[in-house]
């Protein structure tokens, strides 16, 4: 494919037309200018990173060019050639391929038919599953991409559901492919193989437009980066001339700190002391197999694993909301006091009352209620407190002070309660919930990924309040799947693997590769599996909810 | 960053929707060889243009609110209350216990107890959906249905066997004491020295369902009640995180709800024909599902649809009166109204929105 780019030699000054080139690309949503005069090079067959913080314009510009939007004003040049993408029809034609962060699959489908949705050659299924099998095999020969082809998409890990968007892609031959974030729910093996494809699709001439914001990876894998900021491009650099330290800086507009600094911990008490917690779903499903540990006061335990092997079940059950159907065992002390696990006095509103703050997971469709204002989110979940009540009704006036009080410390912005949850950018709306959180001061706070989807400026602040909460002698239960993030603000460090805790770790005693090793479930005893990197299946256990071992 | 301005949102949609409605309705009536403006001057004229007309509109109105505001109580909670009908019916029964059981002395003691009897016969007509949808996911949309055949099968049964009385032939209880005659509005506009709508149904319960309207506005948006059936509407993983039972709130919005669709009982049995009759709702708990919709679940939005609806309940009875327009026709428009109003509600909000981004932008640049 990347053999017959037809040189049209329309343009002197390029020698070899770029993959793709955008000339002043701009786009407006009502007031809010997303992109602004962007012109972006990328040169065929390199791979190319896209770096940003959250709301930057990334994802807009990304959109344009698969023709989800249509820009206000500029060009865009596919191979030299100026085109107008009108819809995704288009971009797909012209060679474009796209990997969305969340992955547009039917669930119940086999691989073979998600391959060729949309895809079909005529009225009949079966002459275009043929060929698509046909086709499937050779790319998993060329460049690593095994999967199954009649495994339904609900049976397969995240790592291999994203391989079937990277297939469903080449399959439409696209050219350029394009992968937004593809990284955030894969294990560092699996982040290294997806890499590997990667490599080995540059190596057969496609290009490669790599949106993220892990530093880390642009530093890995990519050829050139450019930086956006606010709607505009701000820096276009090869990879081998910039740091990560340039970059960031680039992408924030100041000096950003990128490890946590922290005082040593002074541990004291045991505030939460868990032993041997198990869970059951209503599908039978062990989640939690044997859960024990401690935490004390003035210390930040954080949980290492790849999603889904029971760090969301352990978090809800602390928190006091486990899955509907759930069987409960084993224990939890909190503050020397016995928890109640299955009776009435295991909801949520009862943990917070005994001290337990919670900035969950999900903020979207936990921690708010996106369509409610700012100020009544505040409130949320301490809706019951005296201070935001009066008599029989709510104290409307005192909660809108208080949230903008919360607001102004946590920086905010825009700093209007009266807006929306979901008109906030992720990294603000992560700010309320964990404002709300932390203003109140809890003994133990309960923290789910703290970071995912939010801004490095928002990072950084975000961190240094949790340490903050620490150094106040306070105890912190921190779950993240970013195992930097893990490691630069953990005091200890837990790896969990499908429900068990494999081991604990002090950070700065350990390796990303060992933690790596235990993420994937492979303890000191049988080492030699694992040379291979990726974990089994079913890790995943998210992912096959049906098997009970 | 809202699209348009709240009074767009709010007041400008519907009316342009009303309008198409309108239209459409003007074409079928053309269609059928008669003239538009006639028919739409003997609806205005018989609804609104005499004390007479207004007497019935807002008696029309007063049921409506109810129904109404029970759709939307339950709305916000995420609930689809199909069962309002079913729920005023029962009320009805409760109001007829309550009447008949003893001589009350006068209408000032008889009303509250009715207006108990009314609210918990409606509740527990709407408890028992809500706790299979609670506790068995059974979907309160088709419970709340088959719940308006077991009511109207019950009414009949209770009615026919029991309440009738001896010697009648009418399925249809006693008539209520005199104590338990709630004052029209008529009575009271005489009281005052004014002659209006003689011969009119409506009544007190009107200035009640006006009470019933702020004390629901108050309950959804000042009331931790209120502030935890919003949340559990928007998001069930949100409330479960927060502590609010899930089962606690389906089963109390409906109870509300349910005990709102009862207490119109008040307004038709126990104000308008002071007695129980088969089919005394007549379809006002299905138009209660219109009228919150149109009126977007805000108890001033439902009196707004209400008071629309009884203009087209009264209107149509007039025209079916005093034009050859069938009786059909009225459903039409009515259909219509629903149509553009409730169903086809983005046709007209989307196109308005983008209108008003475009004139901002225009104001920015």
């Amino acid at each position: 494919m990347a053999a017959a780019a037809q040189q049209t030699g329309g343009r002197p000054d390029t020698a070899a037309p770029y993959a793709i080139e955008l000339r002043g690309i701009s786009k407006a949503f009502g007031p809010v200018q997303a992109n602004k005069d962007i012109d972006l090079r990328v040169r065929k067959g390199t791979i190319h990173g896209i770096i940003g913080e959250n709301g930057a314009g990334k994802s807009t510009l990304m959109s344009i060019l698969y023709g989800f939007y249509k820009p206000d004003r500029g060009e865009i040049l596919v191979n030299g050639q100026p085109i107008t993408i009108a819809d995704s029809q288009t971009a797909i034609r012209a060679g474009i391929g796209m990997v969305f962060q969340h992955f547009k699959l039917v669930q119940n489908f086999t691989v073979l038919e998600n391959i060729i949705l949309g895809a079909e050659d005529g009225g009949l299924l079966r002459p275009s599953l043929t060929k698509a099998r046909g086709v499937l095999k050779q790319l998993a020969q060329e460049y690593q991409l095994n999967v199954d082809p009649d495994e339904t998409i609900d049976e397969l890990s995240v790592g291999h559901q994203q391989r079937v968007e990277i297939l469903k892609a080449l399959y439409r031959q696209a050219d350029i492919l394009i992968l937004d974030e593809p990284t955030g729910v894969l294990t560092p093996a699996e982040a290294d193989h997806l890499f590997r494809i990667l490599e080995g699709l540059k190596a057969e001439g496609k290009t490669i437009i790599l949106i993220t914001h892990k530093l880390r990876e642009i530093m890995e894998i990519t050829d050139s980066v450019s930086v956006m900021r606010r709607g505009q491009m701000v820096a276009s650099v090869e990879t081998d001339g910039t740091s990560p330290e340039e970059l960031a800086e680039l992408m924030v507009g100041r000096k950003v700190l990128l490890n946590v600094e922290k005082a040593p911990p002074q541990p004291g008490a045991p505030v939460l002391e868990v032993r041997d917690l198990k869970l059951v779903d209503d599908e039978g499903v062990e989640r939690l197999r044997g859960v024990s540990f401690d935490i004390r006061a003035g210390e930040i335990l954080g949980i290492a694993g790849v999603s889904g092997n029971g760090q969301t079940q352990l978090l809800e059950l602390l928190g006091g909301f486990p899955e509907k159907g759930a069987k409960v065992s084993g224990s939890i002390r909190m503050n020397g006091q016995e928890l109640d696990l299955t009776g009435t006095k295991s909801d949520a509103a009862t943990r917070r009352a005994r001290g337990i703050g919670h900035v969950p997971e999900d903020r979207q469709s936990e921690g708010l209620i996106m369509d409610f204002a700012a100020w009544e989110n505040v409130a949320f979940g301490y809706h019951h407190a005296p201070e935001y009540n009066r008599g029989l009704l709510m104290d409307n006036a005192a909660i809108r002070r208080d949230a903008e009080r919360k607001m102004e410390h946590f920086d905010v912005r825009p700093r209007n309660p009266n807006l929306a949850a979901r008109n906030f950018s992720g990294g603000n709306q992560q700010k309320i919930v964990v404002a709300r959180e932390i203003e109140r001061n809890p003994d133990l706070l309960l923290v789910g990924q703290p970071t995912r989807g939010v801004d490095i400026g928002a990072i950084e602040f975000i961190h240094k309040r949790i340490v903050e909460l620490r150094d106040s002698g306070k105890a912190v239960l921190l779950v993240s799947v970013e195992l930097d993030e893990i490691l630069s603000l953990s005091d200890r460090v837990a790896v969990i693997f499908d429900g068990r805790i494999m081991g604990e770790r002090l950070p700065d005693q350990t390796t990303t590769g060992e933690l790596g090793l235990l993420m994937a479930g492979v303890t000191d005893t049988d080492h030699h599996d694992a040379e291979d990197g990726i974990p089994p299946a079913h890790a995943h256990v998210d992912e096959q909810p049906k098997e009970p071992r | 960053m809202d699209k348009m301005p709240k009074w767009a949102d709010v007041i400008l949609t519907p009316l342009i929707s009303l309008l198409l409605a309108m239209i459409i309705s003007a074409l079928v009536i053309l269609a059928i060889g008669e003239s538009p403006t006639m028919a739409l001057k003997t609806m205005v004229d018989g609804a609104l243009g005499s004390s007479y007309g207004w007497g019935f509109t807002l008696y029309y109105t007063t049921n409506f609110i109810f129904t109404g505001l029970a759709v939307a109580v339950a709305y916000h909670a995420s609930l689809f209350n199909i069962g309002g009908e079913g729920q005023a019916m029962v009320g009805g029964l409760g109001v007829a216990l309550v009447c008949l059981a003893l001589p009350w002395p006068h209408w000032g003691i008889a009303l509250p107890a009715a207006m108990v009897g009314a609210a918990l016969f409606g509740a527990a007509w709407a408890l028992i959906p809500a706790y299979l949808q609670a506790k068995r996911g059974s979907h309160i949309v088709i419970t709340t249905i088959m719940f308006n055949f077991i009511a109207a099968a019950l009414l009949n049964y209770v009615l026919v066997n029991l309440l009738r009385p001896v010697g009648s032939m009418d399925p249809a209880s006693a008539r209520f004491p005199e104590g338990t005659h709630l004052p029209a509005l008529t009575d009271m506009a005489a009281a005052l020295g004014m002659e209006w709508g003689r011969n009119t149904p409506v009544n007190i319960t009107f200035f009640i369902a006006i009470v019933a309207c702020v004390l629901v506005w108050l309950l959804i948006w000042r009331t931790r009640l209120g502030y935890e059936i919003r949340a559990f509407g928007r998001s069930e993983p949100a409330a479960m995180y927060a502590g609010i039972s899930p089962v606690r709130i389906t089963v109390i919005a409906m109870l509300i709800s349910g005990g709102l669709a009862g207490l119109m009982a008040i307004n038709n049995v126990m104000g308008e024909s002071e007695r129980l009759v088969l089919n005394a709702v007549e379809g006002a708990g299905f138009i209660g599902i219109a009228v919150a919709l149109m009126g977007r679940n805000h108890p001033f939005g439902v009196f707004l649809a209400a008071l629309l609806f009884g203009f087209l309940y009264q209107g149509g009875g007039e025209l079916a009166l005093w034009t050859s327009i069938p009786r059909e026709l009225i459903i039409v428009i009515q259909a219509l109204v629903i149509l553009f109003t409730g169903a086809l509600d983005n046709m007209v909000r989307m196109p308005l929105e983008r209108l008003f981004l475009a004139m901002r932008k225009r104001g920015d640049a």
